[in-house]
């Protein structure tokens, strides 16, 4: 066992064409402590000062951070960081593993009176439409060919996921933040929000529970070079919910099973429960974005970094190890 | 024959001789004997022989008391335009009382279900965790607001207002079709047709005797100012409407006036620190209670529907920070769905411990597999709806449909089985509906009844009566007002003779007379501000075009030279584009008609009366009927699109003369309190920079040039007739910069603009309580200091160059007062940090 620790430095900057004169903003930028992840530190920095800032957390357990601005600005610029401890997701006992899909989908599915367990009771809550992801007969069928007669769901999932990362292509000029899954299902392009829905739809049309996951992945730079600050973003994949195991990541962008490179800030329905910053404005007329995040292992951060370039310096200690419990009992 | 017995001691009404029950169905009137109900004695008793004259003349009467109260329902793309007056039947409904003690109680029983269910499902979800609900129609419904899960609203009551439809089967029985529970409509227009018919039929009314309604909105009031989470202070309750363009604003506004709640939109109303408030011209006032008008997904852009334009950003931490009562909570709308009926009654006996009195029609979810075959199996006895309400899909009567429109109805239910729901076919009961027929002046039509419950501290109280909705013509299903049905007042027999309270408030004492209006809604200033900016640049725009189109017409050398010089005004003032870099000069008519109707472009006259349009819209209810007429025509003149310069100017003329009557409004027709400072400093202040950058444009040209430009400057000021008389010469430097920015007397000058404004903006600061916007009296020092001697001789260059930034620097000081005024009294924000130069 072992566990990586990750310094994340993810800066937003809005610069807005006419002054906004009062605006409200919800940032979702610090990362959920998890049975395999914990974040030491979490600092905002945030400029102009907000006039108001509080915290929350929201209906799906994720943490957010409501500001304020009641005083002119043009520009607002939102820079946050963290440490955050990952140790490997627990492994998947054979015994649930071992279910079909449909076994699991007829599980989930609601028995005039019968009580239904508290965790089948939270995954249902996932099982559904949500205002970004529409289930039907055409996801239906594309997943079809993954979930096959008494197959297995983990193999299933893994399966689907792959295809997914095979036929389809990523890029980032395909599809914008409104684009409807059936697009992308239609022309096999898009980004990891794409992809993720997509996954979604599939399994949602199935019956099946799965949740949208938001959060930073490590990326390597092409060998040879060296790590750009700035050069990262921030990240989306899928988590399915398997009866006596909990939720078993997939991320279907790069076709792998996350493990401890994905750093998970929170989940929701689809992108809309989860987006990182959501905000309303007065005045403003256009706006330009920016949007820069940099992953850094702990031993890099030298490299990367001088002193006094962050927020926050590295923690004292070494990575712990996060006492590994059943992910099912932090479902919320 | 007479169809219709009546008992032995009174003659059948001769409006009755003709009436004819529907066979199979429940007539409201009679009994299965033909005879009229028991209930309705008393009414047709005193109604005795009266003729369908006169009972004609009752109808004109209620529909021109309709016309004259301004009862109005929305219809989207109806032709009569968007408000179309209500319409109520000249029969009353009347209930029996045993009977409506019944339906009352079940109606306050269900309220107190659907509450209970509410808070559970918001939650605990202990009725998901013991499968009495599928999770479908809680997690799968577009009603559920996951924000709003696990907020307690203040006293963990989420209804407080709750509406509920009833249709009765041949059998007498009531059932429930539709639950509304988010902002409920209906009540008010409830109101106003028993305003209106009770007058109509007053022996009548009091001899049922009927009750009155007026205990329920006082209840309703009480309820929600004692509910108010205000600690010590007085409770400011609002009613929070989407708009004018909703159907049933006129509800909105009615309702507002009743209950003596303000009517505000979402832009009224701010949250700062989780506490929301009113913006008013005298400043931000603490709201304590929201009564809404509007749906549950459009209340906080911020957290629910991101694409609302009509809410109010933060509105849910303010309830999650427990201060602020909204009513219904938000997320109320939930229980709005028809899938839940099924559930109810177990529901029933397990919240409230007791069985559901009143049962919901027949309906089946067909989420659930055995529904879904019994479903398609009996189509033809069942109405089949959606799931989720909202979705904009009428009910689909099986028995209507046919082959291959049948077979895709099958198909789209198994496509998605959890979206629909069918509900039994329920014939409607039958009421008599008078209509313009001597033959038979009573015909039967379907009704169903609208409910209404307020919660109080002793649980819910219903109101004695309803809105009786009835189907727009003999033989229709469906009951409607977006398809155009008719209402009738719903009369409900007391036990004992009602006190006669009036449903009006009590008479004003002579110490509730007011001067001016409280709590004036910030957005009504800043209109009227704007109206008085949009159309005093709509005057001036114009007038640079006519003077440029006229010129355009002449074509000689001196048009020539005197249309340059207006083309740079026009530039100087934005009603033209900037020059680009390195362009040729424009010849003849070019960019002079964009000028004149394009109205996407900025500072265009059709942009500018488009923008005084959308200001006088949102004061419709403030303004008199022919300012009201006049500011509605105001665009007309240009609709032609002008093409030639000969039309341009016959269509400049009219929109000149218009903005001069609007003027004259202005001065002489509008009420002169705080509201009336802000139209008029709008006016002034905008006068004043068009003014003073117009004069700039001759005092920065070159000498020769700038005597060409004299007569068109007197021109467009509106002032060559002052010169004229005065001076009977060409004109000269020296004498039109005295007429005009030293005269006083000249109303174009720019003296007169900065007295105004001496004078207006003191009453603005007073009327407002709030700071006096600044440096208005530095412009009236630099105008002092001028000396006007050195343009008595030829060649003042320097002297015009100093003149012109002292023009520059009173444009400043008017672009810095309208910025105080409008964070001041509209928007209520902190100054910016760095200023915004406007030059």
């Amino acid at each position: 066992m072992y566990s990586s620790r990750y310094h994340v430095r993810h800066e937003t900057t809005y610069e807005y064409l006419h002054p906004v004169s009062e605006s409200h903003h919800l940032l979702r930028l610090t990362p959920r402590d998890l049975p395999w992840q914990q974040c030491l530190d979490h600092r905002l920095l945030i400029d102009p000062q907000p006039d108001l800032q509080r915290t929350f957390v929201d209906s799906f357990g994720n943490h957010i951070t409501a500001i304020q601005f009641l005083t002119d600005h043009n520009r607002l610029e939102v820079s946050s960081e963290c440490w955050v401890d990952l140790a490997p997701r627990p492994t998947v006992e054979p015994g649930p593993a071992g279910q079909s899909w449909e076994q699991v989908r007829d599980q989930l599915r609601y028995q005039a009176g019968h009580p239904m367990a508290g965790d089948t009771l939270q995954a249902a809550a996932f099982r559904f439409s949500s205002p970004l992801i529409p289930t039907g007969q055409q996801y239906r069928t594309y997943a079809a060919g993954s979930f096959t007669p008494d197959r297995r769901l983990t193999e299933a999932c893994q399966d689907l996921m792959l295809r997914i990362y095979q036929e389809f292509t990523f890029d980032n000029e395909a599809t914008d933040v409104s684009t409807p899954v059936a697009s992308v299902l239609k022309q096999k392009r898009g980004v990891c929000q794409d992809f993720a829905h997509l996954m979604i739809a599939c399994l949602r049309s199935l019956g099946l529970a799965a949740r949208y996951v938001s959060g930073y992945l490590l990326t390597n730079p092409p060998a040879g070079e060296a790590r750009l600050v700035g050069a990262d973003a921030t990240h989306a994949w899928v988590s399915v919910f398997v009866p006596g195991a909990g939720w078993l990541e997939f991320d279907p962008t790069n076709g792998v099973t996350p493990d401890h490179a994905h750093i998970i800030l929170g989940w929701g329905r689809d992108f809309s429960d989860t987006t990182p910053m959501r905000g309303v404005l007065l005045g403003g007329g256009e706006h330009k974005l920016d949007i820069a995040v940099t992953v850094v292992p702990e031993a890099e951060f030298e490299l990367i970094y001088d002193q006094g370039d962050t927020l926050l310096t590295k923690p004292e200690g070494l990575a712990a190890n996060p006492a590994v419990q059943t992910p099912s009992a932090v479902n919320r | 024959m007479n169809f219709v017995t009546v008992p032995s001691d009174f003659k059948l009404p001769s409006i009755l001789e003709n009436y004819r029950p529907v066979s199979g169905r429940f007539d409201e009137l009679l009994n299965d004997q033909n005879r009229i109900g028991k209930h309705w004695q008393p009414f047709f008793r005193q109604l005795g022989q009266t003729t369908t004259d006169t009972l004609d003349q009752k109808a004109q009467s209620v529909a021109a008391a309709i016309a004259a109260d301004g009862v109005t329902y929305n219809v989207y793309d109806d032709p009569r335009g968007i408000a179309r007056p209500w319409e109520v039947d000249l029969l009353p409904l009347v209930l029996q009382a045993t009977e409506w003690d019944q339906l009352a109680a079940a109606v306050a029983q269900r309220a107190t279900l659907l509450d209970k269910v509410l808070a559970d499902l918001y939650g605990p979800q202990s009725l998901l965790t013991e499968g009495l609900l599928p999770p479908a129609l809680v997690f799968g419904q577009p009603g559920f607001k996951w924000p709003c899960q696990g907020v307690t609203p203040p006293g963990g009551r989420y209804l407080h207002f709750y509406a509920v439809d009833l249709a009765r089967s041949p059998d007498g029985h009531w059932w429930v079709i539709a639950d509304r529970t988010q902002a409920p409509s209906g009540a008010g227009y409830a109101l106003q047709n028993r305003m209106v018919i009770s007058r109509a039929f007053p022996s009548a009314f009091h001899s049922l005797p009927a009750r009155n309604l007026a205990d329920f909105f006082r209840d309703l009031q009480g309820h929600l100012s004692e509910h108010a989470p205000s600690g010590p202070d007085t409770p400011l309750c609002v009613l929070l409407t989407p708009g004018r363009y909703n159907e049933t604003y006129f509800e909105h506004v009615f309702l507002a006036r009743h209950l003596g709640f303000p009517l505000v939109e979402g832009q009224d109303l701010t949250v700062r620190n989780d506490t929301v408030y009113l913006k008013t011209l005298q400043g931000l006032r603490q709201i304590h209670v929201i009564f809404r008008r509007l749906d549950d997904g459009f209340c906080d852009p911020l957290e629910l529907r991101a694409d609302s334009v009509l809410g109010v950003p933060g509105l849910l931490g303010a309830v999650r920070a427990g201060k602020v009562l909204v009513a219904n909570a938000l997320g109320s709308g939930l229980m709005e769905s028809a899938a839940m009926f099924g559930f109810l009654p177990g529901i029933a006996e397990r919240l409230l411990g007791e069985p559901l009195t009143m049962p919901s029609v027949a309906t089946w979810w067909c989420g659930e597999p055995p529904a879904l075959e019994w479903v398609v199996e009996h189509l033809d006895e069942l109405v089949i709806k959606p799931s989720y309400p909202g979705t904009g899909t009428e009910p689909v009567f099986g028995h209507q449909l046919k082959g291959r429109n049948r077979e895709a109805l099958i198909e789209q239910i198994r496509a998605q089985p959890h979206a629909y729901v069918a509900q039994e076919w329920v014939r409607l009961s039958q009421a008599p509906v008078w209509r313009r027929d001597s033959q038979q002046p009573l015909a039967a039509r379907s009704i169903g009844l609208r409910l209404f419950a307020a919660a109080t501290a002793d649980g819910y109280t219903v109101m004695p009566g309803a809105l009786t909705r009835v189907a727009s013509r003999d033989g229709a299903e469906v009951i409607s007002m977006q398809r155009g049905g008719l209402s009738k007042d719903t009369w409900v027999e007391a036990r004992r003779p009602a006190r006669r309270v009036p449903l009006t408030k009590p008479r004003l004492s002579i110490d509730d007379l007011l001067t001016s209006e409280r709590d004036t809604p910030s957005r009504v200033g800043e209109n009227l501000f704007w109206m008085g900016r949009h159309s005093e640049r709509s005057e001036m725009t114009s007038r640079i075009l006519r003077a440029a189109f006229t010129r355009l017409a002449t074509n000689d050398e001196e048009s020539e030279e005197a249309l340059t010089g207006l083309r740079a005004a026009g530039r100087r003032l934005g009603i033209l584009p900037p020059l680009a870099p390195k362009a040729k000069p424009e010849v003849g008519a070019s960019g002079l008609l964009e000028a004149l109707i394009n109205r996407d472009q900025p500072g265009s006259l059709a942009y500018c009366l488009q923008a005084l349009a959308l200001n006088a819209s949102q004061l419709r209810d403030r303004l008199s009927t022919d300012n009201w007429h006049l500011l509605s025509r105001l665009e007309l003149p240009l609709q032609s699109r002008p093409s030639t310069p000969d039309k341009a100017i016959g269509a400049l003329n009219q929109v000149i003369l218009d903005c001069i009557s609007l003027g004259g409004f202005a001065m002489d027709d509008i009420t002169r309190d705080a509201d009336w400072c802000f139209l008029i400093a709008g006016r002034r202040l905008e006068r004043l920079i068009n003014l003073c950058s117009l004069l700039q444009v001759p005092l920065q040209a070159k000498e020769q040039q700038r005597d060409t430009m004299l007569e068109w400057l007197l021109e467009v000021t509106n002032s060559s007739i002052t010169y004229r008389t005065r001076y009977r010469r060409a004109p000269e430097l020296l004498p039109v910069l005295h007429l005009l920015i030293t005269d006083r007397s000249n109303t174009h000058a720019v003296a007169f603009q900065i007295v105004q404004l001496q004078r207006d903006l003191p009453e603005i600061a007073n009327a407002t309580r709030q700071l006096l916007p600044p440096d208005i009296e530095l412009a009236a020092q630099s105008l002092q200091q001028l000396d006007l001697r050195p343009f008595a001789e030829p060649g003042a260059d320097q002297a015009c160059e100093q003149l012109a930034t002292t023009l520059g620097e009173i444009i400043r000081v008017c672009y810095n007062v309208a910025e105080q005024i409008q964070r001041q009294s509209f928007s209520h924000t902190a100054g910016q940090r760095t200023r915004w130069n406007p030059a």
